[in-house]
């Protein structure tokens, strides 16, 4: 534990403190410089531009996922066979699945292709390289760790639990927002957590479908490392990414306790 | 009479067992019915049509005069007490209460909650979430929750079995004290053949899909109709075709009657329980005044009773 991921974490941590080598690398004098131009409008515009992707995806992905996991939970035999399919797209590779979305959404990719062909679009719709297309890869790649909690807190569920609010005369509407909803927040929420936090530190989505326009937090770190040879900068920014994951956990477990004080 | 429930020859087959076969039954405004039986006769399936929870495959649920086949059950003037209870476990009891009471957009729910809670004495526990309730507890707010809607008609789907065995016997005291307050028609599922007794108006007891009684406690259990009814409700001692209670078998040591050997003798606190083997190796027990209480393992018995004891069947 602590060689694996303490000694990272103090190693990274003092890159940050460190002043960057002329071909990368770092050296003295030890300094807070590196914290000091994240506060640059620059950078900041970019953890807000991430921040703000990734609540985006999380609601997305909530919208798609949770009648999803409701439709998989209520599927009585075929429960299996749909959850199977849900985790389908993990038998590929996450490059594999992300490269494939370039084939299809590029000027001359099957979208495009389709619709020029059958003469509905003048030229070809640009699909790549936007925050559309970033939002697209996230949700796609990420859907799958909202669902299963879901599923699993929809399927602990007493089906008498429904039943009930109905016989008392509820809806199926209410039935979902007074009964369902409620009862698997604890679920909703592991699962919004799950996928917000990976959609923050994103690097290879925003790069391959984002194109160079789409920088998030992830391409920032990578740059530094590689095209920017500045460590210490590339540390700080990596360290307030962990920050910022860290407290939205932080938020999630205060809330569940809230919940269960209230 | 005016009927509040009709079920005109219900039919429900799931995969592989008919588990509901032609049942008809008629329930009168203001009864206690209960529906008797063992474990897969079919009554719950059948309580769950009546509820609006399963579509019969054939047949017709006539509620208060109006056929419901094919209504949802939130537009059925029947409401549910379930085994588990079933009560929302983020909402505090009175908001269980309430729940039904708002999704009706009816006025003055939380007064009316209230009052209800207060009539299962669970005022003071009104903020208590179902977690924080004892089974009892939860059982009375489950109660008031479908009691506060006035139905037509109470469906109970074994409502006591989660409690312990002295906590069973006051809730059974408490249900009918409930429904002769409110005049509500009740129909409970059970198994518990005491409890229906105990606790009914009328009993159907029901086996293998079909209802093979219909009638007052004391004629399902004094005139049974079928062999089946018999052996299901209390004990029953077979002598071929014929049967006799136990409290109806005597014993004697006069040397008149049928022969047998007591086995055990049990003393049961308010009676006795003398268990005989007969010289054909088949056993019958004797439930006798606590002044028999001197029958020895081995001794040799005699056993008789009055014809007019004796139920006859095919």
């Amino acid at each position: 534990m602590a060689l694996f991921f303490l000694l990272p974490l103090v190693i990274v941590f003092a890159c940050s403190l460190l002043t960057r080598g002329d071909y990368g690398g770092v050296e003295q004098p030890w300094t807070l410089e590196s914290y000091l131009r994240i506060l640059d409008p620059l950078y900041l515009a970019i953890f807000w531009r991430s921040l703000w992707i990734a609540t985006v995806a999380t609601a997305l992905c909530s919208l798609l996922g949770f009648p999803l996991a409701l439709f998989v939970a209520r599927a009585g035999k075929r429960r299996n066979l749909y959850l199977q399919l849900v985790l389908l797209p993990f038998w590929t590779s996450f490059l594999v699945r992300t490269y494939a979305w370039l084939f299809i959404l590029r000027d001359t990719g099957l979208v495009n292709t389709v619709l020029l062909r059958m003469h509905l679009i003048a030229g070809p719709l640009p699909l790549l390289y936007n925050d559309g297309a970033v939002l697209l890869g996230l949700v796609y790649n990420f859907l799958p760790f909202f669902v299963l909690p879901v599923y699993a807190a929809l399927e602990r569920l007493d089906p008498a639990l429904a039943e009930a609010a109905a016989d008392l005369g509820a809806r199926p509407w209410p039935v979902l927002w007074r009964v369902i909803v409620p009862l698997s927040a604890p679920g909703i929420m592991a699962g919004a957590v799950l996928l917000f936090i990976p959609c923050l530190g994103a690097y290879l989505i925003p790069d391959l479908l984002g194109g160079g326009k789409t920088v998030m937090l992830g391409n920032l770190v990578q740059n530094q490392f590689t095209t920017a040879r500045d460590w210490p900068f590339g540390s700080a920014a990596s360290l307030v990414l962990m920050l910022l994951s860290a407290l939205v956990l932080a938020g999630l477990v205060r809330s569940r306790v809230a919940r269960e004080l209230l | 009479m005016e009927l509040v429930l009709e079920l005109r020859g219900l039919v429900k087959e799931f995969p592989g067992q008919r588990a509901v076969d032609g049942v008809s039954l008629s329930l009168a405004r203001g009864g206690f019915y209960s529906l008797l039986g063992p474990s897969g006769c079919g009554k719950t399936t059948t309580l769950r049509m009546i509820g609006g929870f399963e579509n019969p495959d054939a047949g017709e649920v006539v509620l208060a005069g109006n056929v419901v086949n094919g209504l949802k059950p939130y537009q059925r003037d029947v409401s549910t007490v379930f085994q588990s209870y079933a009560l929302f476990p983020h909402l505090t009891a009175l908001r269980n209460v309430e729940f039904g009471l708002r999704e009706r957009g009816l006025k003055d729910c939380t007064a009316r909650a209230m009052r209800a809670l207060e009539m299962v004495r669970l005022a003071d526990k009104r903020d208590r979430r179902p977690s924080e309730l004892s089974g009892g507890e939860k059982q009375r707010v489950a109660l008031a929750r479908s009691l506060v809607l006035e139905p037509k008609l109470l469906l109970l789907d074994e409502p006591l079995a989660a409690l312990d065995p002295k906590l069973r016997r006051e809730m059974r005291a408490e249900l009918k004290a409930m429904q002769r307050k409110t005049g509500i028609t009740f129909l409970l599922v059970t198994h518990d053949q005491e409890e229906a007794l105990s606790l009914s108006d009328y009993v159907a007891v029901m086996n293998k899909g079909r209802i093979e009684q219909f009638g007052t406690p004391e004629e399902v259990y004094l005139r049974p109709a079928t062999k089946f009814v018999a052996g299901f409700l209390g004990t029953m001692n077979w002598f071929g075709k014929t049967g006799v209670r136990p409290e109806s078998t005597r014993l004697s040591r006069t040397g008149e009657g049928l022969a047998a050997k007591v086995e055990s003798s049990l003393f049961l606190g308010n009676c006795i329980n003398v268990n005989v083997v007969l010289e054909d190796g088949s056993r019958v027990v004797a439930a006798m005044g606590l002044e028999h209480n001197n029958f020895h393992e081995g001794e040799a018995v005699w056993l008789h009773w009055l014809p007019s004891d004796e139920l006859h069947f095919q």
